[in-house]
């Protein structure tokens, strides 16, 4: 067996770790890995480069439907412009109690049951975190503290973000109708082996269950963390009057 | 029957939209570059079905290379002020979340009401894409009740759209071209190979070995493909089916299981799962382009150990 092919992965990780752009890195893979392949099998080199031009540009082709989601954007954008964060944030500031974490942790929980459900698409970035989740959690912390740090504001969006993947990827497999499921039990299939997506599902809670605990506690240290900052930041004295 | 023919057609139609305007757009020195990288993308949607695989693959060679030669730069159409957005936020109230809501509404709805709507025995909308169809409908449905509220002049949405596309740049393709390259990596067989030296690097180390091999080499193997499913099929035939179940009688249930969910731990940590993990920094407009991942990466690694504890005491 050929080791070859193996070259696109080192492709990729120079890349990203030197922080080329990435999508050129991925070009350069994709073609370094097909090129490769085609090589160690006996493929003169214009046949190499063409097949795997073939290769690639019919997988593109193929995969179009993914890059549809981005026609969200106007509609989003013009809520935007509308003042649909400062709402967000608004709203969030009016809730007594209301921290980043704890908002954060309902988000989770929520994102976590609604995909056990199979409603996986009750989420994601572009149409729940950019216009509503990222803004309450930054809201949240903000009415607390008055202004935060650039700093602290950076991690209270990025965990906004992992928060949304993290809910919907230890919430999905509870689902018996979901794609990775049904993989499984195909898979198993094909190997003779018969589960029941049921039998499946139902191993995916105790992670899921973990996920919650897990990433649940991480959010209400992050509460700490903001208390700390913000009570550090306020005891800095004023550089101008 | 509706079906992607149709989105195709409309998603055409829109980057054909962000073209033009950024071609208009002459406060963006690099105007021409976003029209040539959002044209060819229009291209690409309207005319992919029809063109060989060849120009299909040299038209993503021409996207990556504007990418990558840095001839696109952000556009910055006019909108509305903080102080403008407080304003309106406070005259419009909490009507303004109800287009953002009817997004995901509307795709619901469809995607379980599309996969039963027959008319004389003919499926209307092609039930493999009822999830797709809907998505888009419910997109239509939120701007048009946007619209009706907030009465914008024709282009504003457009120009709004065109105002977080451009936050977004060239990385709105990179989840497109991620899962182009995994088709590159299957038919070269990357996945059969890293399988191979798997299952060859550890032929018997005991029952505890095993687990810690399958579920670490999941989570590993989906860093570097980006995609958990393309680490099962690898992994559990080069490991998880010989040695847990084959040599040691593990419970193949509780195996595939919790196998897939630790490949999840792995997606958690790699730019290869661009729209999860790269695509939300930029959405965010976060400095860090891996800030979302590093936030993850904690989570990702105690929940990894958790499922290998949870595979070794149940799978047996």
């Amino acid at each position: 067996m050929s080791l070859w092919p193996l070259l696109g992965i080192a492709v990729v990780v120079v890349g990203f770790v030197v922080r080329f752009n990435p999508l050129m890195v991925v070009v350069a893979a994709a073609l370094v890995t097909g090129i490769a392949a085609a090589l160690s099998s006996g493929v003169d080199p214009l046949h190499a480069l063409t097949g795997t031009l073939e290769t690639f540009g019919k997988a593109f082709k193929d995969n179009r439907y993914i890059t549809l989601t981005w026609m969200i954007l106007p509609v989003i954008g013009l809520l935007e412009r509308a003042g649909l964060q400062e709402k967000a944030r608004g709203l969030i500031a009016g809730v007594r109690g209301a921290t980043t974490g704890r908002l954060l942790i309902l988000y989770l929980l929520v994102r976590q049951i609604t995909a056990a459900l199979g409603l996986t698409s009750l989420g994601g970035h572009p149409q729940m975190v950019r216009p509503l989740i990222a803004p309450m959690a930054e809201g949240a912390a903000e009415a607390r503290h008055g202004q935060i740090s650039e700093k602290m504001r950076e991690t209270i969006k990025a965990q906004s973000a992992a928060t949304d993947n993290i809910g919907l990827f230890f919430g999905e497999d509870i689902f018996i109708a979901i794609a990775s499921i049904l993989l499984i039990k195909g898979f198993l299939e094909t190997n003779g082996i018969i589960v029941e997506p049921l039998q499946l599902s139902v191993w995916a809670i105790p992670t899921a269950v973990l996920a919650l605990l897990i990433h649940g506690v991480r959010l209400w240290r992050l509460d700490t963390a903001i208390d700390r900052a913000a009570a550090a930041n306020s005891k800095t004295p004023e550089t101008a009057p | 029957m509706i079906g992607l023919d149709l989105l195709y057609l409309v998603g055409g139609a829109f980057f054909a939209a962000m073209a033009l305007l950024s071609g208009a757009d002459k406060e963006n020195a690099r105007r021409w570059g976003n029209a040539l990288f959002w044209g060819l993308l229009s291209v690409s949607f309207l005319l992919g079905s029809y063109l060989s695989d060849l120009i299909n693959g040299l038209i993503v060679i021409a996207l990556a290379l504007l990418a990558g030669f840095g001839a696109m730069g952000q556009g910055r159409p006019a909108t509305t002020s903080p102080q403008e957005r407080r304003e309106s936020a406070g005259r419009l109230g909490a009507k303004l979340f109800i287009p953002a809501l009817a997004i995901p509404v509307v795709t619901l709805a469809g995607t379980f009401l599309f996969k039963a709507w027959t008319v004389n025995g003919q499926h209307v909308v092609d039930p493999k894409q009822a999830t797709l169809v809907s998505l888009v409908l419910g997109i239509l449905t939120g701007l048009a009740l946007a619209v009706a509220m907030i009465r914008p002049r024709p282009l504003v949405p457009l120009q709004e759209g065109r105002r977080l596309l451009d936050a977004v740049g060239w990385a709105a393709l990179l989840p497109q071209v991620l899962a182009a390259l995994g088709a590159v990596f299957a038919a070269a067989g990357v996945g059969q190979i890293i399988g191979h030296l798997a299952g060859s690097s550890l032929s018997d180390g005991g029952p505890l070995v095993a687990v810690v091999a399958y579920t670490v080499g999941m989570a590993v193997f989906t860093v570097i493909m980006g995609n958990a499913f393309a680490a099962f099929p690898v992994m559990t035939a080069g490991i998880g089916l010989p040695l847990i179940v084959g040599k040691y009688g593990g419970d193949p249930a509780i195996m595939a299981a919790i196998g897939m969910l630790s490949g999840f731990c792995g997606t958690l940590m790699t730019p290869m799962a661009a729209n999860f993990n790269l695509v939300p920094a930029v959405l965010l407009e976060l400095k860090d382009r891996y800030g979302v991942i590093k936030a993850q990466i904690p989570t990702a690694l105690l929940l990894l150990t958790a499922n290998t504890v949870l595979m070794y005491v149940f799978v047996y």
